[in-house]
């Protein structure tokens, strides 16, 4: 996704570090990473500590970090430059699509990138580095930082406790305590998406984008929302939150 | 982070959660935040009174002979501070990256999902 945007700027002292966030570690992100070769880290993090180190709640997020390892912008919604971006209804495509596909590539039609801007400002920032007017205070990063109540920390705990459980084997165990994690951590979606498509889904690509109820056997899901109601019920275009300079 | 005992080492707790235990208390950047009777005793950690001063979560699943203990709130905000945590995570062949090794560079770090 980011490949080329890295190679335009590697020289410059830019570096890109991607990592692929799910409780199913390397096999299910191999396929999306050996689609083309990838020159810059790219790493796996199975119990997303992307959550609890940098405030991460939902995909894609980018993190700005300067020579000195300070962060000048903290998560937010860094979509892949515009050139260079998938389109994202291409990946749940086919030809005779259930209506729940169809349903779902309309609301994802509707989502909302900021490519232009988030491109822009990056290519500002590694030219211009502290000088840039999109690198912030150390005061201003902590400020646009997640908020994190007590509840928040409670619910990361249950959501590493359930990601073990799940690797372990015990999916029950897991499911109550992704459950608790979705309760307490309201505002991660990236924790329900990573709940929801290691739910049963129909064979093939769709498998892990299905995230809800298989037809016929809706009293068999297991959490209270899924992703097309929640997207519906949130409205799609405000899916990703706008970019602030 | 995840504990089989409801102690922990003092390496492995400052490993995991990017606090270090000093004699003025447990430090973060430029923070500290004094321990008083949740110093660690000699090289032992108990998560529940470490909890209970830096804010952190702690679950306890008995069936599974787990803790679980989630990240400090103090502030309110995902961010302590703005130095970057020091991220170490294995690669596609398992090989452990630290992302302080690209200090140095300007760094985009991009979290993603296959799914």
């Amino acid at each position: 996704m980011w490949q080329a945007f890295r190679d335009e700027h590697v020289d410059q002292g830019f570096e890109v570090v991607t990592v692929g966030m799910d409780t199913l570690g390397a096999e299910a992100c191999r396929p999306f990473m050996e689609a083309a070769p990838l020159s810059h880290p790219s790493l796996i993090d199975q119990h997303h500590r992307m959550a609890e180190l940098f405030g991460v709640v939902n995909i894609p997020n980018g993190i700005w970090i300067d020579e000195q390892g300070m962060i000048v912008r903290p998560a937010e919604t860094a979509p892949a430059p515009p050139s260079l971006a998938p389109e994202r209804t291409s990946r749940l495509g086919g030809d005779a699509m259930p209506e729940r596909v169809i349903e779902m590539g309309a609301e994802a039609a509707k989502i909302q990138y900021d490519r232009d801007s988030y491109e822009a400002a990056l290519r500002d920032w590694i030219e211009k580095g502290a000088d840039s007017e999109f690198a912030l205070s150390p005061d201003e990063v902590i400020a646009r930082s997640r908020p994190r109540s007590t509840d928040t920390s409670l619910g990361q705990a249950h959501f590493e406790l359930a990601t073990q459980l799940e690797l372990d084997g015990n999916h029950t165990a897991a499911v109550s305590h992704f459950a608790k994690a979705h309760e307490l951590v309201p505002d991660n979606f990236a924790y329900r998406r990573q709940a929801w498509s290691i739910e049963p889904g129909p064979d093939g690509p769709l498998r892990r984008f299905w995230q809800g109820p298989m037809t016929g056997a809706e009293a068999d899901w297991p959490y209270e929302g899924d992703w097309l109601a929640e997207t519906k019920a949130m409205g799609a275009e405000n899916y990703y939150e706008p970019f602030v300079p | 982070m995840l504990t089989t005992s409801a102690t922990v080492d003092r390496a492995t707790f400052e490993a995991r959660t990017g606090w270090q235990l000093k004699p003025e208390g447990a430090c973060k950047g430029e923070i500290c935040v004094p321990l008083g009777d949740a110093a660690p005793d000699g090289d032992m950690v108990d998560l529940a009174a470490i909890a209970d001063r830096l804010g952190m979560g702690l679950v306890h699943d008995e069936a599974a002979g787990m803790w679980a203990l989630g990240p400090e709130t103090l502030g309110g905000r995902a961010l302590a501070t703005a130095e970057a945590p020091n991220l170490t995570l294995p690669d596609l062949d398992g090989n452990e990256f630290e992302l302080a090794s690209l200090r140095g560079n300007k760094v985009l770090l991009v979290a993603w999902s296959p799914y």
